[in-house]
């Protein structure tokens, strides 16, 4: 932030505050100076969107909860209370359990768009990690909602998913009951589900400021992977980034009020209509879409401790990511093989998301094998490998360089 | 599409980039203003949301048995979550409820127009000042200087027609909105 | 090397169309027009008035729908009157009174419909052990919703000869597993439409299909007027945030 000097604040208001507690510097320095690479393309608009769908999921999530009784005997007829006698009940409540679903969306877009312009890499490091512990609250966040309905899919994704941790040796059945508060998912469950899914927002939140002080620190990666070099090469963030993350919002409203509005119930399952029933499994359990590439690397291990194992370090793997990636260049621009795989390594997590919606039998669970090995294989070999062997294309010296070539 | 705003023949053809400025401008003002239009509209349904729901305003009457009422008792019914008083007045009670003289009074309010048959008066119990609810529907209970209603927060005392007639409260006790269905059943709201 | 994508997508298409064949997920069920399809489409009052001549004279027998209360009803464009009449003719349980006794009073606007049944253990011992679930959210609570009501209406047939239906079961191409405890109901002029409708089978179908998705959707018509309205705002204002962005961004280059 050094390169932006410091404002002079005419208004005497203004300037009061400010010499008292310095806001609209840090607004003036984060949000309109705040040098921004100029050659960032619309991959870049979806961190802006995840921090607005973020603050949309707050604000539904917060009215809702006016609305909500997180208690088995009351929790899906408040729901439909919501739906059928709360005014736009039912539109805060289409808003959120899409929102949650345009939450994976814009983050996965965001986070493969990462893996591709190698934004993880040096000096960013913590900044990936951070993004990384983002995703695992969402996750948290994500599963304890799913929950608060009580219909059928709320009580048995809870009860399977809360079961994986008795995959732990020795202490795994004590773990569980401890989740439940009890022995099996109650009451206390969704007592507490319900007060973990209120704070782990506000975390989120508190998460995301730190993410974006990281950013600011390190300043954004771009296209070319190469960093801010002359003043040539950067522009202010207001008002050339600040319009088009709003052009972004105005694309990606039109996406989510689609749903909203015409589909409101596309990404959900028919069985959580049904009130939760302890006695009475569905024939075929899927988690959430956003779950499913992790459930199928759960189930493609034979083996209880070894699938859970396998599926949480599906997102260990990602902190050693900056480490793992060998490669001296940034961007998958100048990497012709890395980026093949890169696409090939979306594919398989297409496949993985197919297989954990379908039921693991016959050719599904060979697939869903091969695709999970496939998976590890990319970040545990593949990148660290290809680093060394890869022959890159030359590099531009500086953003503003292919820039001028192209007009000269 | 970029250039295809209505502003274009506002300034016939000044210099280039000074027309290109003000039709930014004035692009800016507008989207800036359909936004914000469209942000305020988008936070309506949250407001909304906290207004009573419709099984909540579904519920918002109560039928009341006068028949078991014995002359000078009272009787108190929730309606909207909050006391109603039904009281069976004694000739007594009337005749002092009518000799006020309603000039005088703080919310001036003849008996008459606050019942539909004398002997019954219906109100809501919670005191005008700061929402207690006044003492006085028991024979046991305090009923204050005129033989009504005494609320214990701060002094208020009400007359045998609910009105007020002495502390810090405002208003009278006020009459909801009511029906006799027959001579024994009414139906508050 | 560009092969090297090119063959992880054949390949990633030929696993695809591979594991294509439907999960085993029940009888695939036809998908019907219905008038609140689409963008515009909103529920037809004279159907949903029929469906719930079905469902009261019929389904409810059975069949509890505890979500909707009879003030919902006016949606259908049935008077107030004639609700409370409908309301009347069921009682519900009340009290304490002030002799501490519960006693029984005709429904009114505001009590939910009743149901058939005080609790599931009487619905079952009355229904061979077969719990009617609550209608409610049938259309919302199974895959193809109103398309499966009606199929699964309409899909009593015989059984096919190597297919033995346990007792008091019946064969229906329909139901997941194809036995389902609720015998068949659907037949020509089961009721008599006030509107003139001919009654046939098919028509009751539909009609007792159209008025459960208003049970599960009521809001339907509201969602779908104001999502009209809220896209045409955005669809407005992204495209002049977009003629923004080009203004803005023009003097970079």
């Amino acid at each position: 932030m050094s390169s932006a000097p410091a404002p002079v604040w005419n208004n005497k208001l203004i300037k009061w505050v400010d010499d008292r507690l310095p806001i609209f510097t840090l607004m003036h320095g984060s949000a309109v100076a705040y040098p921004t690479p100029k050659n960032l393309n619309y991959w870049w608009n979806f961190g802006s969107l995840a921090l607005f769908v973020l603050v949309v999921m707050l604000m539904t999530g917060i009215f809702l909860a006016m609305s909500y009784t997180p208690h088995v005997d009351h929790a899906f007829n408040s729901v439909e209370r919501i739906m059928r006698d709360v005014n736009y009940g039912w539109l805060l409540r289409y808003l959120h359990m899409n929102g949650g679903s345009m939450f994976f969306i814009v983050v996965y877009i965001h986070l493969f768009r990462n893996l591709y312009y190698g934004s993880y890499k040096a000096p960013r490091e913590i900044l990936w990690w951070i993004g990384v512990i983002i995703l695992l609250a969402m996750m948290a966040t994500a599963f304890m909602g799913y929950v608060l309905p009580w219909g059928q899919m709320s009580f048995w994704g809870a009860t399977v998913i809360t079961n994986l941790f008795s995959a732990v040796p020795v202490v795994g059945d004590y773990i569980v009951s401890w989740l439940w508060g009890g022995f099996s998912i109650d009451n206390p469950t969704l007592n507490r589900f319900f007060s973990l899914h209120y704070l782990l927002p506000f975390v989120i939140f508190g998460l995301a400021v730190v993410h974006l002080w990281a950013l600011h620190t390190s300043k954004s990666n771009n296209p070319l992977g190469v960093e801010i070099k002359t003043p040539a090469d950067s522009i202010p963030f207001h008002p050339y980034y600040t319009i088009k993350d709003f052009y972004g919002v105005g694309v990606f409203l039109i996406f989510y009020m689609f749903f909203v509005f015409y589909a409101p119930n596309f990404f959900g399952e028919p069985d959580n209509y049904i009130p939760a029933n302890p006695l009475v499994t569905p024939p075929h359990i899927v988690p959430e879409w956003y779950f499913l590439p992790f459930y199928a690397i759960l189930r493609a291990i034979p083996d209880k401790l070894g699938g859970v194992v396998a599926m949480f370090g599906a997102i260990i793997v990602l902190f050693f990511l900056p480490w793992l990636d060998t490669s001296k260049v940034r961007s998958a621009k100048f990497r012709p093989i890395y980026k093949q795989f890169f696409w090939i390594f979306l594919i398989d997590c297409i496949v993985l998301g197919w297989v954990g919606a379908n039921p693991p039998e016959g050719h599904f669970v060979l697939i869903g094998q091969i695709s999970t090995a496939y998976y590890f294989f990319h970040f545990l070999i593949l990148m660290p490998v290809l680093g060394f062997l890869e022959p890159t294309r030359p590099v531009p010296a500086s953003i503003s360089q292919p820039v001028l070539k192209e007009k000269a | 599409m970029a250039s295809s705003t209505t502003h274009d023949h506002a300034q016939p053809s000044p210099a280039a980039p000074e027309s290109g400025e003000s039709r930014r401008d004035f692009l800016l003002y507008a989207t800036s203003a359909v936004g914000a239009a469209g942000t305020v509209l988008a936070l309506w349904p949250f407001v909304h949301s906290m207004n009573p729901a419709a099984d909540t305003l579904a519920l918002s009457s109560t039928e009341v048995d006068l028949g078991p009422i014995a002359e000078g008792q009272s009787i108190t019914v929730t309606w909207r979550g909050k006391p109603v008083f039904v009281r069976h007045r004694t000739a007594d009670e009337i005749k002092a409820a009518q000799g006020v003289d309603v000039k005088a009074l703080r919310e001036p309010q003849a008996d008459k127009d606050r019942v539909k048959k004398p002997e019954w008066l219906i109100m809501v119990g919670v005191c005008t000042h700061l929402g207690c609810i006044p003492l006085g529907q028991k024979p046991a209970e305090p009923k204050g200087e005129f033989g009504g209603w005494f609320c214990p927060c701060h002094g208020s005392h009400y007359d045998t027609s609910g009105r007020i007639r002495k502390g810090p409260a405002p208003a009278n006790l006020p009459v909801p909105e009511y029906t006799f269905l027959s001579d024994t059943l009414v139906r508050i709201g | 090397m560009r092969s090297l994508l090119s063959l992880a997508l054949a390949a990633a298409v030929g696993v695809f169309a591979a594991g294509a064949a439907p999960a085993s997920e029940g009888p695939a069920i036809p998908k019907r027009t219905w008038s609140w399809d689409g963008v515009f489409g909103q529920y037809d009052v004279k159907q949903l008035q029929r469906g719930f001549l079905v469902f009261k004279d019929v389904c409810s027998n059975c069949h509890a729908m505890k979500l909707v209360a009879y003030r919902n009803l006016t949606a259908l464009g049935l008077s107030e009157d004639a609700i409370k009449k409908i309301a009347a003719e069921k009682e519900v349980m009340d009290g304490p009174n002030d002799a501490g006794d519960m006693f029984k009073r005709p429904a009114r606007l505001s009590d939910r419909i009743v149901p058939p049944f005080p609790n599931d253990n009487a619905a079952r011992s009355a229904n061979n052990g077969a719990l009617p679930p609550d209608l409610s959210l049938m259309a919302k609570a199974r895959k193809g919703g109103p398309d499966y009501i009606h199929a699964l209406m309409m899909g009593y047939k015989d059984p096919p000869k190597d297919v033995t239906v346990a007792d008091g079961m019946n064969y229906n191409t329909a139901f997941p597993g194809n036995q389902i405890a609720m015998p068949p109901q659907m037949q020509d002029d089961l009721v008599t439409y006030a509107d003139g409708t001919k009654a046939t089978a098919d028509q009751i179908a539909q009609d007792i299909a159209a008025f459960l998705n208003w049970a599960a959707e009521p809001e339907l018509n509201e969602r779908k007027s104001l999502g009209l309205k809220t896209m045409i705002f955005l669809v407005v204002l992204t495209a002049m945030l977009y003629a923004l962005k080009r203004k803005i961004w023009a003097d970079l280059h």
